[in-house]
């Protein structure tokens, strides 16, 4: 295993798209929710133990080889926004047609033969994790470490919020993550023996209705 | 002395009875979870929920099981708020709700809302399992805290099934103890009301309805299957109750 391939995989400029989602903090922005460091660390954390723990057990569980078709109907289950799903398949399919020409596998041309349109992101990021070499517990990092920092840049340029103040903010949940990606990777491990039923299933309404409030504006800066 | 908890499962059986109504050969309540059969309307049997205590309290197991055969309506209301309290035994308390309905049976579960009184601990599994051409009508409405309480500890998981695939999965976890933001902006940001309304109908899969909005703090999704979620959040439960019965209407036109 190259840990190297794990600062490859979770480099921000990896060019998969996440760029253009704001990860909620958009619409949480909007509806005056998210006005500085403060609300944008309570805004990361509570995504973190939602969103972000189903994406870490979902890529850990694509990463110890769980099949992708049984994942990706999990994570339907588990976004019951359309926006939501939406935006799933499309970063999905983007981190699909990168990590395909940077890790060229058999299992990630299955997965794109198998999910045409694209499947959800964070199972795409399990099995590129595995066509890297990479194991369950970088998968569920990377996960966990996009669901936080894609809303905190994306926050930086909605409130012109101080890039070191969001840094910082990323720097504090650091602790957070590591205990999220414990359970998520534990959570794996039960997939494989009992089912996707297994999975978490943490949500967060606001994150839910904000997202479908978001999708319904004419103009915004961010996807998602 | 160490408290125990108490243990109860009612259980509710409906068929149809061959002459275009709906019978009930099991109406079984236990301890604190007493059921009553009341007037129905046209085929629909109408049962009610009615708590002969309160709870459910620390270490409490209560279970809920329903079961709606083919050409059945059963429609099962509660007859007071559900409120969730601290007991003498230790640990939290669980509510499992299990709901199965079969092709061609209509069930309308429409408690009344669940109150989690400061210092409770509960965690609540509500599992639908329907067969391909069931039709469902649910609502879950939570309510944290007394008036000017702080919250009690509630993790609600609710799964629903439609011909074996899981079309929706989904845990709210929030109150003192809950994993951190729960209450922040991508939480409920100060909401002490929190509801979920699934209409699962077959005629939403050749004609899907789309996604909307609702105002700031309400919205009806599309589920992956002929379902519809519609998650809501509000300062109290009278507006939750008012948005998720908006909601309805939108849905059975004439009804």
């Amino acid at each position: 295993m190259s840990r190297a391939a794990l600062l490859v995989l979770a480099d921000g400029r990896f060019p998969a798209g996440g760029h253009a989602h704001s990860g909620g903090a958009e619409a949480a922005v909007k509806a005056g929710r998210v006005t500085g460091a403060g609300s944008l660390e309570d805004f990361c954390r509570g995504r973190l133990h939602t969103a972000g723990r189903v994406a870490a057990a979902l890529a850990a569980s694509a990463a110890l080889g769980v099949d992708p078709v049984s994942l990706d109907a999990a994570a339907d289950a588990r976004t019951p926004s359309p926006a939501l799903r939406v935006a799933a398949r499309k970063l999905g399919r983007q981190l699909l047609r990168a990590a395909r020409a940077v890790w060229p596998s058999g299992e990630l041309d299955a997965l794109a033969r198998a999910f045409p349109k694209g499947a959800h992101q964070p199972v795409v990021l399990g099995v590129a994790a595995r066509a890297a070499g990479l194991g369950p517990v970088d998968a569920a990092y990377c996960a966990v470490y996009e669901s936080v920092s894609g809303p905190a840049s994306a926050t930086v340029r909605l409130l012109s919020l101080d890039p070191f103040e969001a840094t910082a903010v990323l720097a504090r949940l650091a602790h957070e993550m590591d205990l999220v990606v414990d359970q998520a990777v534990e959570a794996a491990r039960e997939v494989v023996d009992n089912g996707v039923d297994a999975l978490p299933a943490s949500s967060s309404p606001l994150l839910e209705i904000g997202a479908e409030v978001h999708a319904a504006w004419a103009v915004r800066l961010f996807a998602s | 002395m160490i408290a125990t908890g108490v243990a109860a499962t009612a259980r509710i059986g409906a068929r149809g009875d061959g002459r275009g109504g709906t019978a009930l050969p099991v109406l079984e309540g236990d301890g604190p979870l007493a059921l009553r059969r009341t007037r129905g309307s046209g085929s629909e049997a109408r049962v009610m929920l009615v708590g002969a205590m309160s709870g459910p309290l620390g270490g409490d197991r209560f279970a809920v099981e329903a079961d709606v055969a083919e050409g059945a309506r059963l429609h099962v209301g509660s007859a007071a708020a559900t409120i969730a309290l601290p007991g003498q035994a230790k640990g939290d308390a669980r509510y499992d709700v299990r709901l199965t309905v079969a092709d061609g049976g209509e069930l309308r579960w429409l408690p009344e809302q669940l109150i989690c009184a400061g210092g409770s601990d509960l965690y609540v599994t509500t599992r639908a399992d329907l067969g391909a051409n069931a039709r469902l009508v649910l609502r879950e409405e939570q309510v944290l805290g007394r008036v000017g309480e702080e919250p009690g500890r509630l993790t609600s998981r609710l799964t629903v099934r439609i011909a074996g695939r899981t079309v929706l999965d989904q845990e709210l976890a929030c109150g003192p103890g809950s994993p951190g933001g729960w209450d922040g902006p991508a939480g409920l940001a100060g909401h002490r009301a929190v509801g979920q309304l699934v209409v699962v109908r077959h005629e939403f899969g050749s004609e899907p309805v789309t996604a909307r909005c609702l105002g700031e703090s309400a919205v009806l999704m599309p589920l992956p299957g002929p379902a519809v979620l519609v998650t809501a959040v509000a300062p109290d439960a009278r507006v939750l109750r008012r948005l998720l019965d908006e909601a309805l209407g939108s849905l059975t036109p004439g009804r």
